[in-house]
């Protein structure tokens, strides 16, 4: 495996042997001495063609842990705002000898364009594609929910787990849903209709409107970030309802079954879909997954681009 | 005298062989066994001879997007597709919507000289879908513009959509919708369905197709005019139309080939090469859409022949243009999806593609029986050769060609217009 654009292109072997590298990588990330020589003269380029600080430096930190020559391409003031082509931009980062791109891009399908075009030919990491998929976040957040909560297996069997909020526009969701199911989890969305896509009938989810009715059964509530820019299109009536009956708060947080965890990708809109008190909480692992990102990250770069020069990298 | 020819061993719609002979433009001669001394010969064993085919939906991009396509470009895919007779769309730059452009069009037409090219004209200024464009005089200009419509946007405002259809009733003309319900549609990419849900991709449901369609059946029937549907893509508009007709509404559709043909499973790979409006649906759209011509609920096929410049195309799928080039490869993609299945005979496809969109159309010298006396406007196909489509090699200035790679049945073999030969294929 050359690329990781989709969640849907892993098996669960290939998934789990991502989980699995990444534990053994964060024995390094709590010792004294955090970088390893592995991907050192290597080339990474971060290509972010939307905003997203926080995964830019997950992967910077990762690709730097790994010893991997790190350039930031951020679209802001550069050349994909400006109206050049990905094709373009992708020819010139060719040029200049990068071994890997992570590319986080606002239109579904911008990675697997990158890596099926001809215009490159290094390795494609999907760093957030449109509402498409977030790889990279679905497997940071299986690694975090495994290290939760399971004992003695190495999949997420049984685990039951509510997905809330903005599931139609959710590259994480989308991500997740695949990856959390394909490991053996049971996921359940939960969203106002407007906030879930047509077709989602066919996805191999339960499908409520109602979070009371979920929250005491499930192991995981992932909590999804609302978009406010989104408000004109009319998915609900007013910020106040939805938190009302979407929002995770102090008292749906105690419906919660003991050991039961809250998360969210980040970052938060404290006070709409997440209380301040519930992102707090001792059930909050959401500093864990941020923690867990670096590693799962830095086992994804390890697993694409280690040897890759001789074998064409095996995942 | 011109050129006389005669086709050998010809096959005609309904089955009866026979030779054709052709001489200052008309068909002079049929009979088997033809031998006309000073004539050139087509052969045409195995072959069959299709009244010429008329499309009645083609973006040539003339005037102000030549980079895309030409009027001569797009005469020169068209001949070898086997059309004599192309509708050009009036999403042009300027658009067509006054006399002066239309007559511009039809004289590039003219001049390029390979088949005949009807202006369409825009029904609203600019195609913004407010005012009335100068649809009379575009009527009565040199090009006689007879159908009307603002494809690529929806005729969406109730009141100008029932004008429109009221108005062109003074000179028999039609209004082509392209039904799309704007609000239900705002940056949709791709059909609404389990693929987008999955993709990412804004979907672009069959109710935005479907409520247009209804609504416009109806205001047809209220104001007695004639009313034709572009493209239509979805199994509950086929059952609008069907219904239209049992009630005697004065409406006819089209279909596309590549509705026909592909579905939206084909955006998984996120190639905009698949992107087109409206979109590629579902496997039981396309059933319902083969049926619904084979029994005539959908009148004829239409190519919208949409060709882009590369850059529309090698971009993130969001970002391309939508639309796919048509006219080289629908004859044969009928013979694929329609005759080989059993659907449909030859008879139907000369119905389909040539008789009745000439008659919607109003173009008195296309569509015409293969008989003596009719102008010689003939496509000569045999349908049981197959080639395998390739972007690189099109007649057409752009290489969104969804069917690159396809091995497709039926070669056109020759395309007459006018009783000239304005195509012939050099394969033996």
């Amino acid at each position: 495996m050359r690329h990781l654009l989709s969640i849907a292109d892993l098996s669960a072997t290939q998934a789990i042997q991502i989980l699995d590298t990444a534990e053994e990588l964060s024995r390094v990330s709590d010792g004294p001495m955090k970088k390893l020589p592995t991907l050192r003269g290597r080339t990474i380029v971060n290509l972010f063609a939307e905003d997203s600080t926080r995964t830019r430096i997950s992967f910077e930190a990762a690709a730097k842990r790994l010893s991997a020559d790190v350039i930031n391409f951020s679209a802001k003031g550069s050349s994909v705002s400006k109206g050049e082509s990905l094709k373009d931009t992708a020819q010139t980062l060719q040029a200049m000898g990068a071994d890997a791109v992570i590319i986080r891009h606002s239109a579904s399908g911008a990675a697997q364009r990158l890596a099926d075009s001809q215009w490159m030919t290094g390795s494609v990491i999907n760093a957030g594609d449109g509402t498409h998929e977030h790889p990279s976040q679905a497997l940071l957040d299986a690694f975090t929910i495994r290290k939760n909560l399971v004992r003695g297996g190495n999949d997420l069997t049984g685990i039951r787990v509510a997905i809330v909020g903005d599931i139609i526009h959710s590259r994480v969701a989308r991500s997740n849903v695949l990856l959390l199911t394909k490991l053996g989890a049971h996921v359940t969305l939960v969203a106002p209709p407007t906030l879930l896509p047509a077709g989602v009938e066919s996805w191999p989810v339960t499908v409520a409107y109602d979070f009371d009715s979920v929250i005491a059964d499930v192991d995981v509530v992932m909590m999804l970030r609302i978009q406010l820019e989104r408000m004109s299109e009319m998915f609900f009536p007013n910020v106040r309802e939805y938190s009302h009956y979407f929002g995770l708060n102090r008292d749906r947080l105690k419906m919660m079954r003991p050991n039961a965890i809250v998360m969210h990708p980040g970052p938060m809109n404290r006070g709409l879909e997440i209380t301040a008190d519930s992102a707090d909480s001792a059930r909050s692992v959401i500093l864990q997954q941020v923690t867990n990102g670096v590693t799962v990250r830095m086992a994804i770069l390890y697993l694409l681009l280690a040897g890759s020069q001789e074998s064409g990298a095996q995942v | 005298m011109t050129t006389s020819y005669v086709i050998k061993g010809a096959v005609l719609p309904h089955g009866a062989k026979s030779d054709i002979a052709i001489a200052d433009g008309l068909i002079t001669q049929m009979a088997p066994d033809l031998n006309i001394p000073g004539a050139t010969v087509v052969n045409a064993a195995n072959a069959i001879v299709l009244p010429g085919l008329v499309d009645l939906h083609t973006h040539l991009r003339e005037p102000g997007k030549e980079d895309a396509e030409t009027v001569l470009s797009g005469s020169q895919a068209g001949v070898r597709g086997g059309y004599v007779a192309l509708s050009a769309m009036a999403n042009t730059s300027p658009v067509a919507d006054t006399a002066g452009v239309v007559e511009q069009v039809f004289r590039l037409g003219q001049i390029a000289g390979l088949l005949d090219v009807f202006p369409i004209g825009a029904v609203t200024k600019g195609l913004e879908g407010l005012e009335l464009a100068e649809i009379g005089a575009m009527a009565d200009s040199a090009a006689r513009v007879r159908v009307f419509s603002d494809d690529g946007h929806c005729v969406f405002d109730p009141l100008v959509m029932r004008r429109a259809l009221e108005y062109v009733k003074k000179f028999d003309g039609v209004i082509a919708q392209h039904a799309q319900e704007p609000r239900l549609t705002q940056g949709s990419q791709m059909n609404e369905g389990f693929v987008s849900s999955q993709l990412g991709l804004k979907g672009w449901p069959a109710i935005a197709e479907e409520a247009i369609i209804a609504r416009d059946v109806l205001l047809a029937d209220h104001v007695q005019a004639r009313l034709h549907i572009c493209h239509l893509t979805t199994a509950g508009g086929v059952e609008i139309i069907r219904w239209a007709k049992q009630r005697g509404i004065q409406v006819t559709a089209e279909v596309t080939p590549h509705h026909l043909l592909l579905t939206d499973e084909l955006a998984r790979s996120y190639d905009p090469v698949y992107k087109v409006n409206p979109p590629l649906r579902t496997e039981s759209d396309v059933m319902a859409l083969r049926e619904a011509l084979a029994d005539g609920t959908i009148d004829i096929v239409a190519t919208d022949h949409a060709p882009h410049p590369a850059e529309s195309k090698e971009c993130e799928w969001q970002e391309a243009s939508f639309g796919m080039l048509g006219l080289e490869t629908a004859l044969s993609i009928i013979n694929k999806t329609m005759v080989e299945t059993k659907l449909m005979d030859w008879s139907g496809v000369a119905e389909r593609m040539s008789i009745t969109p000439a008659r919607i159309a109003r173009y008195e010298n296309h569509g015409r029986e293969i008989a003596v006396g009719a102008p010689a406007n003939l496509t000569v196909m045999n349908p049981t050769k197959t080639y395998r489509v390739d972007r690189d090699l099109v007649a057409s200035r752009s290489r969104n060609t969804p069917f690159h790679g396809m091995e497709l049945p039926g070669v056109v073999l020759a395309t007459f217009f006018n009783g000239k030969l304005s195509f012939e294929s050099k394969q033996p």
